[in-house]
């Protein structure tokens, strides 16, 4: 199975699928804005989130921010390593830093997502 | 860097390190004496603790240097000029204290025979009779305990009171400056919030507003002067907008100190506004509380004011306590007991200290001042908006622009020059925010002190950025790291393994 | 104006920096008719001699509870007050300091806090507390809201032996956050009835301990029945120095801890302000409420503390926080750990013991008047008696005496006659061997002149 490219959303997560899952993060841009992440709020394994659902929530020592679902499906599995290590969030945004896992039930809602260049285009627009 | 020589006990003279209490305890001390007590048999029903609490035990003479070194590393309006916007940090006079502490005010209990607290209860109806005289609202609900606590207070009448009307409205328009007490508030009271945007010149965007204003509109929750220092000019238009639509006004009274004694609220179309006693009426922050948040409110709202009030029977004054004695149609209790009657009893001490002709010199001053620095700083700092100003002077982050120095880096380095720092990155609309509110206790050369060092550190920050990055140096300790706090966060002593 | 110092040449050379011509010109913005109201129906400036003549007039019309006999409880209790915590917290720098946001300067206030919270834990019970709330009520109420958020379940069961003021602010409290109230009707003896009513659906069960009679209740019952269904228990005491004798709620399964810590920190000052303590168990950190103040270290490595997790709170998250608090208790905070410093250990055990030893021994006395019960049940410093007529009456009878002998049941519940011949009465070390004499020698006497007015 071959892993695709990452696709990003204009609040800043980004997707990467793999089969019928998706793994979801927020990207380079969105933690270094963030500031030393302190804590992740994560959405248990099961719940059903539409595509633009509040699934997770980031915080810095001085905000807090929403992370929305890309995609609509069911959460697969959640970032164990953040419990202890929130941190990886900064350190590795788009790897180990990743928030959680779906299994999609609309895959053809990732071709609405931008690519790597789409992104670069829109962050420069900011 | 420090180049002070280190010292052998870690002290630097009169800034010594201190540990915490559970550090310097020794079995077998004691802080207190108590006489024996009658022999009995207990009547427990065998809950007796099994285990020990884990205090420290000391005498009074550690307890008392104890706190004394830990008051010696904060700074309070009474060390010096404390400019911190939106807060109100005004001289706390002593008389206050020393009445508070009175055995006829300070040692009563809430539950006496009401016979035996009649001067209780007057106190309490004069103080509420100020407060309203000079809001020009005909009622006040006294009982809340704070700010935010006040806001709960006078949403939950405007919700009572739509109620009552059968009309549910769910919306509750909220300005983007506002403070974030007021859109928590409104979620507390179970509404939506929907934020009204501002104009170039830092007010409500009133064609906006009004485009918002509809059925479902249930208050407008607005801070006036708002949070950039600014009075919103179109207050009674605005008050009147809403009203049209069959919605109420809630005022945040928490920058009441620019208007007391000289505009009456109740002019404005307000229907409710609370009263922060601890920043307006002087009483003492006290690090963090407690403070009083008494609601002013409209003839439209005052049936509904929360339990208990205090009225007049005869020549006697009554508590009403319970709803059945209650007149209107009480939404609730705020808290337990009778409201801060501690902080009332301050805060009227100021007041009629001051009188209706101190008040009105009081703001004025307060407002002068503000506008005297806005006017000394205006071109070494960046202001974002021209005066003039209420009660405080908002300042923007770029004139720091290109400098490497932060908001946050002119802050910490007035720590060194001997000043509590302004407001910080509050108010959220312009970036990098300022917020300077002196309040009328300074004086002209205290004023002019602090100004001088705000321009030698916007100097400093643009010929010598990485020293200010530094700062504070001089204080009892340097940054702290808060990431590390938050990460892992230690809220509490343990004892160290082994113990 | 001995509060401004701002002189007139001050004010004119002001206005002369800013441009104006004079103040008015400041208020520009404001609308002309609101501007400068018609004369307040106010008396003017006065200097500190006649303020303080003004409010001993004040103080004269009151009865101050030391001036006598005084056995009122009821959640509010009249301790000694050591005269260090009252200079103490006196000083400016506690005293005139703001919410501790620049840490650097405020590590006065800051380690205070960090040592408030470690006490409120050991005595609680719990695994972190928080840095105050306004007071023990609404402490209760926020803790209602807490076991929701955590639970995810909407409804909220209130023992009867809550006090009523804080079932009260409860559902104020909650009124508008679509969660069920069921408070149910006073009751000394409610714990088998609790049990019954655990089910899934609820979010929290509140019970006070002592309760609103003074009694003491084993709380391990009913905490296996919550544990059980996911329920949360709610632990409420509104005398704190109970706590140094008896099993703390946190020992016996409570899973937040609110209290009243007045008791504990200051003079009675009719009501207010007291101090909310808070705690809770550690897994439930993020969902509480109010400041915390966190250990850490400054840039030199040396140990410091700071507000955090301030996340959770409304300058952040806005609409989404915790809670709308700002502004808490701090001074109060500081005052009770002082007294919690100056007692220690020992000293906390032994005033705990002493006011229990004065209690049982009062009640032991008041209970053999004829036509007095004492409600059963085991109790700290404060318990409840049933008198044979309605209590109030006899209450005041005896406050013309000069007795402040309790809190008649008509005061906290006058809707259940069945309550109103019920006497609440607390006993402290602040009561004299004379003014317990004189309750019991007046209440005798009080029911004597009743019995008589009977014909009997």
């Amino acid at each position: 199975m071959t892993m695709s490219e990452l696709r990003y959303t204009e609040d800043h997560e980004w997707i990467r699928v793999e089969g019928d899952t998706a793994t979801v993060g927020i990207s380079a841009y969105a933690q270094e804005q963030m500031g030393d992440v302190v804590f992740v709020e994560l959405p248990e394994p099961g719940r059903a989130l539409a595509q633009g659902d509040e699934a997770a929530v980031v915080e810095s020592v001085k905000a807090a921010s929403e992370v929305y679902s890309p995609l609509t499906g069911e959460v697969s599995e959640a970032n164990p390593a953040l419990e202890e290590t929130p941190g990886l969030v900064n350190e590795d945004p788009t790897g180990e830093g990743w928030l959680f896992k779906l299994k999609m039930a609309e895959p053809a809602e990732a071709e609405g997502l931008m690519d790597a260049e789409a992104y670069q285009t829109f962050l420069a627009g900011l | 860097m420090s180049t002070l020589p280190p010292t052998h006990s870690g002290h630097r003279a009169l800034d010594l390190e201190e540990p915490l209490i559970f550090e310097l305890g020794r079995p077998g001390a004691r802080g207190i004496d108590l006489p024996e007590g009658p022999e009995v048999t207990p009547r427990l029903g065998g809950l007796e603790r099994q285990r020990p609490i884990g205090l420290p035990d000391l005498s009074e003479p550690q307890v008392v240097r104890h706190y004394t070194r830990l008051s010696q590393k904060n700074y309070g309006i009474d060390s010096g000029l404390f400019p911190l916007g939106s807060c109100t940090m005004k001289h706390n006079p002593r008389l206050n204290e020393r009445l508070a502490r009175l055995p006829g005010l300070a040692d009563l209990h809430p539950f006496q025979p009401q016979g035996t607290v009649q001067g209780a209860l007057a106190l309490i109806h004069t103080l509420a009779g100020w407060l309203t005289e000079l809001t020009g609202m005909p009622a006040v609900a006294m009982t809340p305990a704070a700010g935010a606590h006040g806001e709960l207070c006078g949403l939950m009448a405007i919700r009572a009171c739509l109620e009552a009307r059968g009309d549910a409205r769910q919306v509750v328009l909220v300005p983007e400056s506002a403070h974030g007490t007021n859109p928590a508030t409104a979620a507390l009271c179970g509404y939506q919030v929907e934020s009204i945007p501002g104009t170039a010149d830092g007010r409500v965007d009133v064609d906006a507003l009004k485009r918002m204003l509809g059925p479902d509109v249930a208050a407008l929750m607005i801070t006036n002067p708002n949070t950039l220092g600014l009075f919103e000019r179109d207050i009674i238009d605005i008050s009147q907008a809403v009203h049209a639509a069959g919605g109420l006004v809630y005022m945040d009274g928490a920058n009441l100190n620019a208007l007391i004694g000289r505009v009456r609220v109740g002019d404005l179309g307000v229907d409710a506004m609370h009263i922060n006693l601890h920043k307006t009426f002087s009483t003492p922050h006290g690090g963090g509380g407690p403070g009083a948040g008494p609601v002013v409110l409209s003839d439209t709202l005052a049936p509904f004011a929360p339990l208990p009030y205090v009225v007049k029977d005869g020549e006697a004054w009554r508590l009403i306590e319970h709803r059945h004695e209650a007149d209107g149609h009480p939404f609730g209790r705020m808290k337990g007991y009778h409201g801060q009657f501690g902080v009332f009893v301050r805060a009227l001490a100021y007041m009629m200290s001051l009188g209706a002709d101190g008040l009105a010199q009081a703001s004025g001053d307060a407002v002068l001042a503000a506008n005297y620095l806005l006017a000394r700083l205006k071109d070494h700092l960046s202001a974002p908006f021209p005066g003039p100003v209420m009660h405080e002077a908002l300042f923007d982050d770029s004139f720091l622009k290109g400098t490497g120095a932060s908001t946050l880096d002119f802050a910490k380095g007035l720590i060194d020059e001997g000043y509590h720092p302004m407001t910080m990155y509050f108010p959220l609309v312009v970036h990098g925010a300022l917020l300077v509110e002196p309040t009328e206790t300074e004086s002209k050369a205290s004023l002019d002190a602090f100004a001088e060092s705000c321009i030698a550190l916007a100097d400093r920050a643009r010929n010598d950025p990485e020293s200010l990055k530094q700062a504070p140096l001089m204080a009892p300790r340097r940054r702290l790291d808060e990431t590390r706090a938050a990460r892992q966060p230690v809220l509490r002593w343990t004892p160290p393994a082994g113990d | 104006m001995r509060y401004l110092p701002l002189t007139e040449a001050d004010r004119a050379a002001m206005l002369d920096t800013i441009g104006a011509g004079s103040l008015d010109d400041l208020f520009v913005d404001v609308p002309e008719a609101a501007r400068r109201p018609p004369a307040f129906n106010l008396p003017d400036h006065q200097g500190e001699l006649a303020v303080e003549r003004t409010f001993a007039a004040f103080a004269r019309a009151n009865r101050a509870a030391g001036d006598g006999p005084c056995f009122l409880g009821g959640g509010a209790y009249r301790h000694h007050v050591p005269a260090s915590l009252d200079y103490l917290i006196q000083r400016g720098e506690f005293l005139t300091a703001y919410t501790p946001y620049q840490p650097e300067i405020a590590q006065g206030t800051l380690q205070v806090l960090f040592e408030f919270q470690t006490q409120v834990a050991l005595l609680t019970g719990l695994e972190v507390a928080n840095a105050s709330m306004y007071d023990g009520a609404t402490a209760c109420a926020e803790a209602c809201a807490m076991a929701c958020r955590v639970t995810r379940r909407k409804r909220v069961l209130l023992s009867g032996g809550l006090h009523p003021q804080w079932a009260e602010v409860v559902r104020t409290f909650l009124a508008h956050a679509d969660v069920t109230v069921e408070d149910l009707p006073p009751d000394p003896l409610d714990m088998e009835d609790l049990i019954g009513r655990i089910g899934a659906d609820l979010a929290c069960v509140v019970v006070q301990n002592p309760d609103v009679f003074g009694h003491l209740k084993d709380l391990s019952p009913l905490a296996s029945a919550c544990r059980e269904d996911g329920v949360l228990l709610v632990a409420a005491v509104a005398e704190p120095l109970s706590l140094g004798l008896i099993t703390p709620p946190g020992e016996m399964g409570a899973d937040i801890v609110v209290a009243e810590g007045q008791s504990l920190a200051g003079p009675l000052s009719f009501g207010g302000p007291g101090v909310g303590l808070f705690a809770a168990r550690q897994k439930f950190l993020r969902n509480m409420p109010g400041r915390l103040c966190g250990e850490t270290v400054d840039a030199d490595g040396r140990r410091g503390f700071v507000l955090t997790l301030s996340t959770r709170e409304q300058h952040i998250r806005r609409e989404k926080a915790t809670s709308n608090i700002c502004t808490n208790s701090g001074l109060i905070a500081l005052a009770f750990s002082i007294h919690m410093s100056l007692l220690g250990e020992s000293g906390l055990t032994e005033l705990a013991r002493l006011n229990h030893a004065l209690a049982v021994e009062t009640a032991r006395r008041l209970e053999k008047l004829p036509g007095v019960k004492l409600l059963p049940g085991a109790f700290f410093n404060e318990f409840a008696l049933k008198l044979p007529c309605d209590a109030e009456p006899v209450v005041e009878a005896l406050a013309e005496k000069g007795i402040l002998a309790g809190i008649p049941g008509r005061r906290l519940w006058p809707t259940y006659d069945e309550l109103h011949d019920v006497l609440l009465i607390a006993v402290t070390e602040t009561t004299t061997e004379a003014d317990r004499d004189a309750l019991v020698e007046g209440l005798a006497a009080a029911l004597g002149e009743h019995n008589g007015g009977a014909g009997q």
